[in-house]
């Protein structure tokens, strides 16, 4: 499987990431070939076989429904650009 | 051209757990903007998310509620797209293996008739923050106390064939989640939200046509309104020889039309993958036989029981059943009058449902207790008051001003049931009226109900309305 150009274009937005046009041959290319390094998996019989969904073979461990958290907003607010009336300010975002 | 809607809905229940679904921060609605969101919910680096055991617990309730497979191991995955109420980036939800699969629910349609709804998948997910986007110089204020709330994503087989049974579908759902408990139903609130997949086709065509998601439907009337307008405009266009395009659209109530939410050149594309942060949740058989033993009785059993037990009509039994609550008042006014089934489901049904919508109570919030409305019925039963007069006992019990033993006496509104005392007064008003004696005998037998109202009158009301009817046309006939 390789990639165009266009794919890679429409990768870097999906992940908001601003690719120059002049690289964006090179990432085709590079991208291509990690596809093609990965596809040798493919030739595995994975037949009956569980998808792997983590690395470690465990299962998730469950918290009880008790509130340990505190309020620490002010903590919080105090790294954030700009804060109003305990709200987060960002950019306008209309949809 | 015959055209066949088909619907299929994906309902978010929030579930009404304590804490978030990965953080131990609160979730109580309604507080402070940020001051119930912890560094896991603000999306900090080194944060790890743990699984809260209460919204497992409540998704299997759910699976097993509606004969689901639970899943004995499902995995979360990062659903990714950005917008700043998802700080992480990506909402934590499952994709691939949900914790609930292939179940199904039951719902009426008008005509009587039941139809069973498939359901595709239930799977536990992440609700994102809030954007506010009143003025604040330009920006856009982010509440996060949202973000991380825990939600139970409901998703339908497109088993529906027009707005009603949706509704009657969505309303079926939304009483289960409150008879288990999961989930408040608080639609203003945003507890229990909807979005409907839409498409036509024509009637007898196998494949579904292009579908449309319409988004923001939080009411009944909204989910029947968008679907019915969202019908007539992909007819429109098809008839009109275009093609409906498959997006995203919004509803907007104050226009009552959809519109169009995302172009389809920003589709979105989720890449979605398992998460690492967590390991794949495993639900032990036991687990599952654990919350098996902790379901009450749920409603399609409920109502079931009441027309078998009580001897009530489906519908009555319907409308009894609609939450837990209502069910267990009818009980206890059943109970406390002695048995007498359906003049407490009319009681329950028509008196106390109105008083309840006129001042917008809950029945939990109800002025006249299961206890007094049922010793109220028990007097009309051993005809201390006519149905008539319980009306304005039961009146004057919503006014706070006693039990209906106690206004029944202060009152003075014991029924009259001494035949001589009432057909004195019979005799009494047929003096006075000897013209339209004369007319009644002469034929004239609507009069009837005439010199029925002139006896209650003359009595206020107290006159054993069964015995007076006996008594008068004995008297009239001469």
């Amino acid at each position: 499987m390789s990639l165009s150009n266009e794919d890679v274009r429409k990768i870097a937005h999906l992940a908001r990431l601003a690719v120059r046009e002049e690289d964006i041959e090179g990432y085709a290319h590079s991208l291509s070939d990690i596809l093609a390094f990965v596809e040798q998996m493919s030739q595995v019989d994975t037949e009956g076989v569980l998808p792997m969904a983590h690395p470690q073979d465990a299962a998730q461990r469950l918290r009880a429904d008790v509130v340990g958290e505190t309020n620490q907003r002010e903590r919080h607010q105090a790294i954030a650009p700009a804060v109003e009336a305990g709200l987060y300010l960002v950019p306008k975002v209309i949809e | 051209m015959e055209w066949e809607t088909v619907i299929g809905l994906e309902i978010h229940a929030q579930l009404a757990t304590q804490t978030k679904i990965f953080s131990g921060a609160a979730t109580a609605y309604g507080a402070e903007p940020n001051t119930q969101a912890c560094l896991i919910d603000l999306g900090m680096p080194g944060v790890l998310p743990v699984l809260n055991e209460e919204a497992v617990r409540m998704a299997v309730k759910l699976g097993l509620a509606i004969g689901a497979e639970v899943a004995p191991r499902s995995v979360f995955a990062r659903k990714n797209y950005f917008y700043p109420d998802l700080p992480k980036g990506y909402q934590i939800s499952q994709y691939e293996l949900p914790v609930v699969a292939r179940g199904t629910l039951e719902i009426e349609l008008e005509d009587g008739e039941t139809k069973t709804i498939g359901v595709t998948r239930a799977h536990l997910e992440e609700d994102a923050g809030k954007s506010l986007h009143e003025d604040f110089h330009g920006m856009s204020g982010i509440d996060l106390n949202r973000a991380g709330t825990p939600l139970l994503e409901i998703v339908s087989e497109p088993d529906m064939r027009s707005a009603k049974e949706a509704v009657a579908y969505m309303k079926k759902l939304h009483t289960l989640v409150r008879y288990l408990e999961i989930c408040d139903g608080n639609m203003q609130e945003g507890s229990f939200r909807c979005d409907a997949n839409v498409s036509v086709r024509p009637q007898g065509q196998h494949k579904f046509g292009t579908r449309c998601e319409i988004k923001n439907l939080n009411s009944f009337r909204y989910v029947e309104r968008a679907i019915n307008y969202e019908v007539e405009r992909q007819i429109a266009i098809i008839e009109g020889g275009g093609a409906v395009v498959q997006e995203t659209r919004l509803y907007d109530p104050n226009k009552d039309e959809t519109r169009s939410m995302r172009s389809k050149e920003e589709a979105n594309d989720y890449r979605y993958f398992p998460d690492p942060d967590l390991l794949p949740l495993e639900i032990a058989a036991d687990f599952v036989e654990t919350v098996r033993t902790t379901l009450p009785e749920l409603p399609d059993e409920k109502k079931h029981r009441f027309m078998t037990h009580y001897g009530l009509s489906a519908y009555d039994a319907g409308v009894l059943t609609a939450s837990r609550e209502m069910g267990d008042y009818y009980e206890q006014v059943v109970k406390v009058c002695g048995g007498h089934a359906k003049l407490a489901a009319n009681w329950t049904m028509v008196e106390l449902s109105a008083v309840l919508n006129r001042d917008n109570l809950d029945i939990a919030d109800s002025p006249v207790s299961a206890d007094m409305l049922g010793q109220m019925l028990a007097r009309i039963h051993d005809n201390t008051i006519s149905g008539k007069i319980a009306k304005d006992v039961f009146e004057a019990m919503c006014n706070g001003e006693g039990t209906a033993d106690e206004i029944i006496e202060k009152k003075g509104l014991k029924q009259i049931t001494d035949t001589g005392a009432i057909e004195k007064i019979i005799d009494e008003v047929m003096a006075a009226n000897p013209g339209q004696l004369a007319d009644y005998r002469a034929g004239k037998e609507k009069l009837f109900g005439f010199f029925v109202g002139q006896v209650m009158k003359a009595t206020g009301g107290k006159a054993n309305p069964g015995q007076l009817n006996d008594l008068l046309k004995k008297k009239l006939a001469g």
